[in-house]
């Protein structure tokens, strides 16, 4: 067993992966029922664990023990669930590498997807210790952008294509500047790709930008309006966002499909996003499995950190809904504000023509003037409220909906206390980490914000103190 | 009161000699108070004129015996060559007293401070708009009282001194809907006397006026909506930061990091800015759409000046052409002349006054636009002042 055990030489598996990839992506793509296709799945997805293998050892003796604890456990579930248990045992056996297997496709069902972490969370914490001293030595540098929109195509088969550019110093990219072209069903396929892989580990997954049918059949219809170009300005601004945060995320950055997703210009079209996210396949796996996992959840003593944490979130997610619900009342205020205001500048202007004192004509000639600049003024200001501050809380609100996930699932998991342990750990690592940006972004987001504002005032300043001198002209 | 009114009638009109000039009549609304469907005010009045009994004294008055005053002034043929000033609008506090009502009634989701906010709100609300109103009807009476010969009018003597209630009730609807016609009617007539032919303004002054009025009046009509639409938005404006200020401040609440200070401050940010945005709508409110809502409603009284001159102007005419009739037949010649003259000197009288009130209508609406065109840009300024000092907190 053991030697069936040895991790390949790296060099070999490289192109091996990449078609265990293409073959994950099959499976994941099909239904959940067509779990014969699984066995005859060679090799899971590859860890970026393979990555940092190559500057350290660690993970082999590792692997060893735990692969007993996967047998104990193996047995464990077979007796518990009966879904999988003829399957499980040639997948057993067939397996070459551990070092390699801890992430399975997702259409795998529950209980497999467990035994086969099992080994991911030693293997991802050394992993990823590892990447963050390495990132610590690099300059974790990484600047992603998104940038003009395009549309290729006509009628409803047209699309949008992004122009997706990195910019970095690390060194597992082959360059460091580079573009490539990207739909959204891309951006898509690179979430499930990834929640499949780490959701379920405890990895807080950034969710992708939500689809929009209203507003991409106006695209494609070609409707060259400005809620349209409003609409993929939006979107683009949200894919941005979302690579960006990804990037962040020391683990997300290792993952191959990441790389490929930014680095080669041809991307394999990603199926089947239109239904399902990884986080709604998941979802559709629980249900499956939900039954039968109720009689054998073995829920630990109950964390009190889980629950605090799990707590904090609801208010959070409740607060965050109700704030981001008056900011977008707010943005709609300040465009109407914006409309109204550039009315009564033309009709203060036309007044202004009526009037046959001079110098009061010229007078309200020039309020007409400052209303209209104010206009503009409010628009832009309307512009920062969205895209700084509602963005980033319909943002938030979605990442917490993924962070209740892997709460969810934490909750669901039923193992040994020793798994559990992993699980937990990752997920406090993670939900720590998630804090800490979320600090930090919301204080940008705030200054910046508030800059705006400041800055708004100060040009109403300069306005009115241009027009008072004229008001007080008139003779 | 009879026998007032014939002392009244017994003295001779040496009124025109004022000691004091224009402040031997002062007139304002020192109180006011709402009731539930009607506002009293309380209207004191300051004179040395012999027409008074006392040198000063007060009587509680309703909006319906302002605009008893205002149509005796209107049907007076005696000023016909004059501005009528603008009779004050009704008080409206309905949408007011609604919006209280509504947030009477209760929405569980809104916290109690939120609620307390909103509240103080429309109160402030509520306030502003008695105050506007009690305004309004101040300065119908100060203008009468600053113009030489409407404040010689006897009903206005009679306003603003007789102790008790005047027994004018408001309006029927017949009585409404015959102001409606007459007004349909006017029109018509306007449209009539100015396309018939022969009828050819002399006067450059009054065809630039009348031009000029028409033009003016829409225009202004047109701001005075449009500045009371930017006004509201100003207010929702100010009003949907309370939900993001109290949220914003539940948010700070419950963080227990360094974004905490971040929230809170944020919070108390918005709270200003609130207070801010508030006074911005009510200062438009006051020195923009009221100055233009009632430059409309004087421009319409300039307007019905000029048709009285024009409807004058067209029985001058028609008298001339009934005296060339009378003559060419030589039957009735004579009642035909007084009656041509009676035209005629009624014509010119209204002319001679009309151009007077009409410089004046000028010079009072280029004074007044301009006091409260720099005062808006004082008060933005201020404001505008007033929110930027936020940045320090940063």
């Amino acid at each position: 067993m053991a030697a069936e055990r040895e991790p390949p030489p790296l060099g070999d598996a490289k192109p091996t992966d990449f078609e265990e990839l293409e073959d994950g992506e099959d499976l994941f793509t099909s239904t959940v029922s067509t779990l014969e296709s699984s066995p005859s799945s060679p090799e899971p997805a590859s860890l970026p664990a393979e990555d940092v293998s190559t500057n350290s050892n660690g993970p082999k003796p590792a692997e060893v023990v735990l692969d007993d604890d996967r047998e104990d456990l193996f047995a464990e579930a077979t007796e518990e669930v009966s879904l999988d248990s003829p399957e499980r045992e040639p997948i057993l056996s067939s397996e070459p590498s551990p070092a390699v297997t801890p992430v399975t496709p997702t259409t795998l069902i529950a209980p497999r997807i467990e035994s086969k972490s099992m080994s991911a969370p030693v293997i991802f914490d050394r992993s990823r210790e590892e990447i963050e001293e390495e990132a610590n030595g690099d300059v974790f540098d990484i600047e992603i952008g998104v940038s003009d929109p395009e549309k290729v195509g006509d009628g409803m088969n047209a699309y949008m294509a992004y122009r997706v550019t990195t910019k970095t110093s690390l060194s597992m990219f082959s360059k460091s500047e580079f573009s490539v072209k990207r739909r959204f069903s891309d951006f898509l396929g690179l979430h499930s790709k990834l929640a499949s892989k780490y959701l379920h580990v405890g990895y807080i997954v950034p969710p992708a930008p939500e689809k929009s049918i209203v507003g991409m059949t106006k695209v494609k219809v070609g409707k060259e309006d400005s809620s349209s170009t409003e609409f993929v300005e939006k979107r683009r601004a949200a894919l941005e966002r979302y690579l960006q945060r990804t990037v962040k995320h020391p683990t997300l950055l290792q993952d191959p499909d990441l790389r490929q997703f930014l680095e080669s210009s041809e991307l394999p079209r990603a199926v089947n996003t239109q239904a399902l996210s990884g986080a709604g396949i998941l979802r559709m796996v629980n249900k499956a499995a939900d039954a039968v996992n109720k009689m054998t959840i073995k829920m630990n003593e109950s964390d009190a950190w889980f629950e605090e944490k799990q707590q904090q979130f609801e208010n959070l997610d409740q607060q965050l809904r109700k704030l981001h619900a008056s900011v977008e009342a707010l943005v709609c205020h300040r465009k109407e504000l914006s409309a109204n205001t550039a009315a009564f500048a033309k009709s203060a202007a036309m007044l202004g023509n009526s009037e046959d004192h001079t110098a009061l004509s010229r007078a309200l000639s020039q309020l007409a003037e400052v209303e209209e600049k104010i206009d503009q003024l409010h628009q832009e200001q309307a512009f920062a409220d969205f895209y700084m501050f509602s963005e980033l809380l319909s943002d938030y609100i979605r990442l917490i909906a993924a962070v209740k996930e892997i709460e969810e699932w934490e909750a669901k998991v039923q193992q040994g206390e020793r798994d559990f342990e992993q699980i937990s750990k990752t997920i406090r690592k993670e939900v720590g980490r998630f804090e800490k940006e979320r600090v930090k972004d919301f204080k940008t987001v705030i200054i910046k914000y508030l800059e705006s504002l400041v800055q708004t005032q100060q040009q109403l300043i300069k306005y009115w103190e241009a027009f008072l001198p004229e008001a007080k002209a008139i003779a | 009161m009879e026998g007032r009114q014939a002392g009244k009638e017994s003295k001779p009109s040496s009124v025109s000699v004022d000691l004091q000039g224009d402040s031997s009549l002062q007139v304002e609304i020192s109180d006011a108070v709402s009731e539930r469907d009607k506002v009293k005010f309380t209207v004191q009045t300051k004179s040395c004129l012999p027409h008074f009994t006392q040198l000063e004294f007060s009587v509680v008055r309703q909006h319906e015996e302002f605009i008893w005053l205002h149509d005796a002034y209107v049907e007076n043929e005696e000023y016909a060559g004059l501005i009528i000033p603008p009779a004050p609008p009704r008080p409206d506090f309905e949408a007011s007293r609604e919006k209280l009502q509504k947030l009477g009634e209760g929405d569980s989701s809104i916290t109690r401070e939120e609620f307390a906010k909103m509240k103080q709100e429309l109160e402030a609300e509520y306030l502003a708009i008695f105050k506007k109103t009690v305004a309004m009807h101040e300065v119908f009476l100060q203008r009468l009282a600053a113009h030489p010969t409407l404040r010689r009018d006897h009903n206005f003597f009679v306003f603003l001194e007789y102790g008790q209630d005047l027994s004018v009730r408001g309006k029927n609807r017949k009585e409404l809907l015959g102001g409606y016609l007459r007004n349909i009617v006017k029109s018509a007539d306007e449209a009539l006397i100015t396309r018939m032919s022969g009828l050819k303004e002399v006067d450059d002054f009054f065809e630039h006026e009348r031009t000029f009025l028409l033009e003016y009046h829409t225009r202004i009509r047109d701001a005075c909506l449009r500045a009371d639409r930017v006004m509201y938005s100003h207010k929702c404006l100010a009003d949907d930061y309370i939900p993001i200020s109290a949220a914003l401040n539940s948010l700070g609440v419950q963080e227990v990091n360094q974004l905490k200070m971040s929230f809170l401050k944020l919070a108390e940010f918005f709270e200003r800015l609130r207070k801010l945005e508030g006074r911005v709508a009510s200062d438009e409110d006051l020195k923009l759409s009221d100055m233009l809502r009632y430059y409309m409603r004087d421009s319409q009284a300039a307007k019905d000046l000029l048709y009285r001159r024009l409807r004058a102007l067209a029985d001058y005419e028609n008298a001339n052409k009934a005296l060339d009739k009378a003559r060419t037949r030589n039957r009735e010649v004579r009642t035909a002349e007084s009656h041509q003259q009676r035209c005629c000197q009624r014509f010119e009288r209204l002319s001679d006054s009309a151009k007077q009130e009409l410089m004046d209508f000028k010079s009072r609406r280029v004074i007044s636009f301009r006091k409260n065109l720099i005062e808006l840009a004082e008060l933005e300024l201020k404001h505008a002042k007033g929110g930027g000092t936020q940045d320090t907190w940063v």
